[in-house]
């Protein structure tokens, strides 16, 4: 069962870049085994999944959909993004395992976690 | 007429029923009183003492506010046109104001290009004078040194500073940079530190106004509509009798009384945004049909009372013409 599953989201993640989208919690989380590419959203002062697991080699890209300018940077400030206007992008690879927590710099109501693990 | 707080769920000193209520007059123009640190205000059939009061003021200044020069989206596609326009206004009132403040998000992304255009632009206000702090928008470089070499040259630390004109002790302060993941607004220590050695030499009798870019009260913390060390800025004024604090970020007009304390949110030159609380809306531009916009956008007059420690608070909208709408309206004293 376990094989099987691994399978399956091999067939997505490798080697089309996987798009998360949805909020999620760190419970629900999609995972994926292998390293892949990542989405997070930032929507009406939200990023969507808030909350995302991935293996360690993977990519992550926040892109903008607000008219507001957002700024995404870890709190110990292992990445910082440049502001992000509508649309514009940030990417990071995450070849570190353990627990990023995130927020927008401008906005700092708006947070988030990536759960980086071994794969 | 007057009410109390009666729907204080939060604690906060907040009504909100009180909040909705102003807000029926956000965007139309209102106007109130400050005397020794008590709100009055003035319903139409009053008009006469309100009058007076104007009349009898020392000076006045102005306050503009978030003109996101650069934003260029559907909910305002030529902000320099709604900033020229509010300019317009300013040099158009009948008492020229002494000088003016810019209570942050001059630009939208903190750009060279869009500081430079701003300042060109706000060159063409009557005034020997403009006093800034920064919004979150002006400080995306991240220091906020952009900014300060431009428009807060003289300042302390991230660009806080305090003057005295006309006989009121006025204090710049910034509360958009090194923001806390989770919070809100931030002073910072060295900020409240600087603030509690600069009021020492004021006496209590000195009429203050605090102007900064994020409201220095909680009007929402949901969508990060205050300021989290705000309470220790203003435990340091209880000994003043008139506090106003004047702050922009909200795009809309709010007001609240509090003690000695007379808070005032003031109208953008951009683009207007939701109510606190509005189902499904989000604290970011909205969109209105066009020959709206400028009811909802505006600028705000103050007027000094010298003896009476009074600031007459009048807010009016780009659409109006002339002088401003003054406008019935319950204070929350």
């Amino acid at each position: 069962m376990k094989a099987a599953c691994k399978l399956l989201v091999l067939a997505f993640a490798v080697p089309l870049a996987l798009v998360v989208s949805g909020a999620g919690t760190a419970k629900s989380a999609p995972r994926a085994n292998d390293a892949a590419s990542y989405t997070i959203n930032i929507k009406d002062f939200m990023f969507t999944p808030r909350n995302l697991v991935i293996p360690v080699g993977s990519k992550v890209t926040w892109t903008n959909k607000d008219e507001e300018p957002h700024k995404v940077a870890e709190v110990n400030s292992s990445f910082t993004s440049q502001p992000l206007d509508t649309d514009e992008g940030f990417t990071y690879e995450f070849t570190t395992p353990g627990k990023y927590q995130y927020f927008c710099t401008v906005h700092p109501r708006m947070t988030g976690t990536i759960i980086v693990e071994n794969k | 007429m007057s009410r109390k707080i009666i729907h204080d769920h939060n604690h906060d000193g907040i009504d909100r029923r009180g909040f909705l209520e102003c807000m029926a007059w956000a965007g139309t123009g209102a106007l109130c009183v400050l005397s020794g640190g008590v709100l009055k205000s003035y319903a139409l059939s009053e008009m006469g003492q309100a009058t007076k009061a104007l009349t009898n003021a020392d000076f006045s200044f102005v306050q503009i506010s978030d003109s996101h020069i650069g934003f260029n989206k559907p909910a305002n596609p030529d902000v320099s046109a709604t900033l020229q326009a509010a300019i317009d206004k300013v040099n158009a009132l009948s008492t020229p104001p002494s000088f003016i403040l810019h209570t942050g998000d001059i630009t939208q992304l903190s750009k060279p290009d869009e500081f430079d255009t701003a300042a060109q632009l706000l060159k063409g206000l009557k005034t020997d004078q403009i006093l800034y702090v920064p919004g979150e928008h002006d400080v995306l470089d991240g220091t906020g040194k952009l900014y300060r070499e431009r428009h807060a040259v003289n300042s302390v630390g991230d660009g806080w500073y305090s003057v005295d004109l006309k006989g009121a002790h006025f204090v710049g302060l910034v509360n958009v940079l090194n923001l806390k993941a989770g919070g809100l607004g931030f002073l910072g220590p060295e900020q409240l530190e600087w603030l509690e050695k600069d009021l020492k030499n004021v006496s209590s009798s000195t009429p203050i106004v605090v102007f900064a870019h994020i409201p220095l009260w909680s009007v929402y913390p949901e969508w990060g509509w205050g300021t989290d060390d705000s309470a220790q800025a203003l435990s340091y004024m209880k000994r003043f009798g008139s506090v106003t604090v004047l702050n922009g970020h909200i795009h809309q007009t709010m007001r609240k009384v509090e003690g000695n304390v007379t808070f005032h949110t003031a109208l953008s030159t951009a683009f207007p945004q939701a109510a606190p609380g509005t189902p499904g809306a989000s604290p970011g531009p909205i969109a209105v049909p066009a020959g709206q916009l400028r009811t909802l956008l505006g600028i705000t007059d103050v007027n000094f009372v010298r003896g009476q420690h009074g600031l007459a608070v009048t807010d009016s909208t780009l659409a109006e013409m002339g002088s401003p709408m003054m406008h019935p309206m319950e204070s929350h004293q």
